[in-house]
């Protein structure tokens, strides 16, 4: 049922696939060369679609509270947010789990990976209008994570179902199409709610009910418009059955085993984000006003570059793709770590920054795909990305105490050691078996 | 469903939820225009001229509803609920002293806000200004009106972000010169030269000499009375679980914002006195919780703003712990007593 979806994908993606696909030289040659060359009109599955756009809106949605939240305690309630950050470890840790379980009720009865991920999108979008009534920070802080818990339980069931609705051959690029979908949403998020705060004085509350509406969109979309079940393949009943214990024990298959330790050794090296805009700020003097606009130079990239990578991936191996990845990770501490100021430094950073996310991020699902059963795709993904969103969390933890005690210098040239250790490693461990 | 269905739903459906999303923004601006008239028995609100060298004043952000609103504003230190005169200088935060005003403002940009702060003169002219990172919170003049600082909160750029930080920036007046970020003074904790990526200033507060000055620094959870010296370009901890401080004007004392415990975890600060000789903490008479960097109004009396209708006002309580805090003006925030710290004589 998905393969045939994924066989009426609209001419019209398909022509904004072209344009930002890969230097055509490649593109074409390698066309020529394929069999069915004519599926590349059938590029992306309609369900990949309508999960994009539930990604963007949604992301419009949670970004315009995200962009207003400091400017609506400081200024709107008079708190001093201070403290506020050190319960961010543990949502995060507490996240993590909650994708372990939302991959895995997704899987029981036969894949709810619409429903289950629709609870997720329901329950990050009731939380908008609770922001209008919370008022201390103690309450906000729980509107917060009940959020992060929407957010965590709908995130292992949206890329299962992605994956679930393209072909072995495309998923990367379904998954470039999705990121950069959901980075556009990002994107758009904070400009909504700058033009509402622009219109009014202090209209924090339309903020909050706007946002709230566009989530009600959201979850309307993926109601509407993305099939629920699952495809029943005739292989369905040989799998193993869709219990916590099985889940696991996906571990044992050996590609799927090989894949999370290397995004898990890969993780520990990757430090978060905050630290490498604080330390392209320090290193390379980036004016504290533009402090805030660093992270959307990273969005920026990553947006133009998810699909193209994507797509590139599928040609020439997922493994390739993300390990190449990460070599632009590297090469961003390196210019880090270099003393040569350029004014174009920053750019090449976060160009880097972003192309790292591009090439990882959505490429690393479609690789875990490849190796998890259908019954079982939701908790597969759930298992890798937990695994990986952990050992970030390590390296973050790890990070600022070596900061702390060594300096940022110390801190950012032991992860640069590192993670050319795990790549290497990941290299000759992911290199034999590089189907596709 | 069919295909037709499902758009239909989502099309009347839409149609509702933009209805409801337009009505709320509407609804918040119709609020703004209401704002922008002044509210029956608010205060009565003239323009003028506002200086910082008038003796006997007191000038402060007029938060009241009406055309004035968010200017700096001067009333007579001895009657601050009487006529308000009005200067046209918008400022989120403010403070003035020796004739030298430091304003924090909001510049409205096409996509979103930026802050700087403005070195004022005696006539509110702009000497300078400089690039705020962040949403401005507390403002200083020192006693000679030679050096200013001021704070910002920085952060929430991550998903649901809530990792803040705090920039702490110096500026020498007469040069110029400026420090954007106390982090670079070296932190001298427990006698040792100390390190840590955490570290977060705010609130600082002048001495009269114009070398020393104090803030908070808070690093692992916790908060400290940094005394600091602007030559030697270093900050040394004196006194545990204190924000906010504010130096008395005969330098010997400081009022503060100290966490309480068993207080609500949103609103758990205390006013204090700290007597600098002895290191002995005196609560003051205000039950309530206080967020602001209070302001010594003369050698016996402290004055700050609790929230209030208009946004905040402003109460003053005796500064050796007893009487009673008494409300002095309602929709007023940030307030300088200027031309002399005492009342109109």
């Amino acid at each position: 049922m998905y393969v045939a979806d994924s066989r009426a994908g609209s001419p019209k993606l398909s022509t904004s696939l072209e344009q930002g696909g890969p230097p055509s030289a490649t593109a074409s040659a390698d066309g020529a060369a394929r069999p069915c060359a004519g599926r590349r009109l059938t590029a992306v599955a309609p369900t990949v679609l309508a999960l994009g756009a539930v990604s963007l809106i949604t992301d419009v949605s949670s970004e315009m509270v995200t962009a207003v939240l400091p400017l609506y305690l400081v200024t709107g309630l008079g708190l001093s947010p201070l403290g506020f950050g050190l319960l961010d470890g543990v949502y995060n840790g507490f996240s993590a789990l909650v994708r372990l379980a939302g991959g895995h009720l997704a899987d029981r009865g036969g894949g709810r990976h619409k429903w289950v991920a629709g609870l997720g999108y329901g329950i990050s979008a009731l939380c908008k209008p609770l922001l209008l009534v919370a008022h201390t920070l103690t309450p906000i802080g729980l509107v917060l994570a009940a959020d992060r818990t929407g957010k965590g339980l709908r995130t292992a069931p949206r890329d299962a179902l992605i994956s679930l609705s393209s072909t072995p051959e495309t998923r990367g690029r379904a998954f470039g199409v999705h990121r950069a979908m959901d980075t556009a949403g990002a994107l758009l998020g904070p400009l909504v709610a700058f033009l509402i705060l622009r219109a009014t004085v202090d209209g924090y509350d339309a903020v909050f009910t706007v946002s709230f509406c566009v989530a009600v969109t959201g979850v309307l979309v993926l109601v509407l418009f993305v099939p629920g079940g699952r495809a029943h393949s005739p292989a369905a009943g040989d799998g193993p059955r869709p219990t916590l214990r099985a889940a696991l024990a996906l571990l044992h298959r050996r590609d799927l085993r090989r894949l999370t330790v290397c995004a898990l050794l890969l993780g520990l090296a990757t430090v978060s984000d905050s630290f490498v805009y604080l330390l392209l700020q320090r290193r390379l003097g980036v004016p504290d006003r533009w402090f805030a606009l660093l992270p959307l130079g990273t969005a920026a990239a990553f947006l133009l570059l998810a699909m193209p990578l994507g797509r590139l991936a599928d040609k020439v191996g997922r493994w390739r793709i993300f390990l190449a990845g990460h070599a632009a990770l590297l090469l961003a501490y390196a210019l880090l770590l270099t003393s040569w100021h350029a004014a174009a430094l920053p750019y090449a950073v976060l160009a880097l920054h972003g192309g790292f996310y591009a090439a990882t991020d959505g490429v690393l699902m479609a690789a875990a795909s490849d190796s998890v059963p259908e019954e079982l795709r939701s908790s597969g993904l759930a298992v890798v990305q937990t695994g990986q969103a952990l050992a970030r969390f390590a390296c973050s933890l790890g990070f600022g105490a070596v900061w702390t005690v060594w300096g940022d210098r110390t801190a950012l040239t032991a992860s640069a050691v590192a993670l050319a250790v795990c790549a290497a490693f990941s290299l000759t461990t992911l290199r034999p078996k590089g189907t596709a | 469903m069919t295909v037709r269905t499902r758009i239909l739903v989502l099309l009347s459906a839409l149609l509702v939820l933009a209805g409801v999303g337009t009505a709320s923004v509407l609804h918040a601006s119709a609020r703004a225009e209401r704002r922008d008239q002044a509210q029956a028995g608010g205060p009565r609100i003239t323009s003028g001229k506002v200086t910082l060298t008038q003796p006997g004043r007191m000038v402060f952000r007029n938060m009241a509803w009406g055309p004035h609103r968010d200017e700096l504003t001067t009333v007579p230190a001895s009657d601050p609920s009487g006529p308000r005169t009005a200067s046209g200088v918008k400022c989120l935060r403010f403070y003035a002293a020796a004739g030298t005003g430091v304003c924090l403002q909001a510049v409205h940009g096409p996509v979103s806000d930026t802050y700087r702060a403005l070195i004022l003169d005696a006539s509110l002219h702009i000497r300078a200004h400089y690039d705020v990172p962040g949403i401005p919170s507390r403002a200083r003049v020192s006693p000679s009106g030679h050096y200013a600082a001021w704070t910002a909160f920085v952060g929430g750029d991550s998903y649901a972000g809530t990792d803040f930080s705090t920039r702490a920036a110096i500026v020498d007046i007469r040069t110029g010169a400026l420090t954007p970020s106390l982090e670079a003074y070296r932190i001298v904790k427990d006698g040792r030269t100390y390190h840590a990526s955490d570290v977060n200033f705010w609130g600082v507060t002048f001495a009269s000499d114009d070398r020393t000055f104090y803030a908070t620094l808070a690093t692992k959870g916790t908060t400290y009375l940094v005394r600091g010296d602007l030559r030697a370009r270093t900050v040394t901890t004196l006194h545990p679980n204190v924000e906010c401080p504010s130096l008395s004007p005969d330098g010997t004392r400081i009022a503060y914002k100290k966490r309480v415990k068993g207080l609500p975890k949103d609103a758990p600060w205390h006013l204090y006195v700290l007597d600098l000789r002895t290191m002995r903490e005196t609560p003051l008479a205000e039950s309530r919780s206080v967020d602001d960097q209070a302001v010594w109004r003369d050698e016996h009396t402290v004055v700050y703003a609790l929230p209030g209708d208009f946004g905040a006002d402003l109460y003053q309580v005796p500064a050796d712990g007893t009487g009673a805090p008494r409300r002095i003006d309602s929709a007023a925030v940030s307030p300088a007593f200027v031309g002399g710290t005492g009342p109109a004589s």
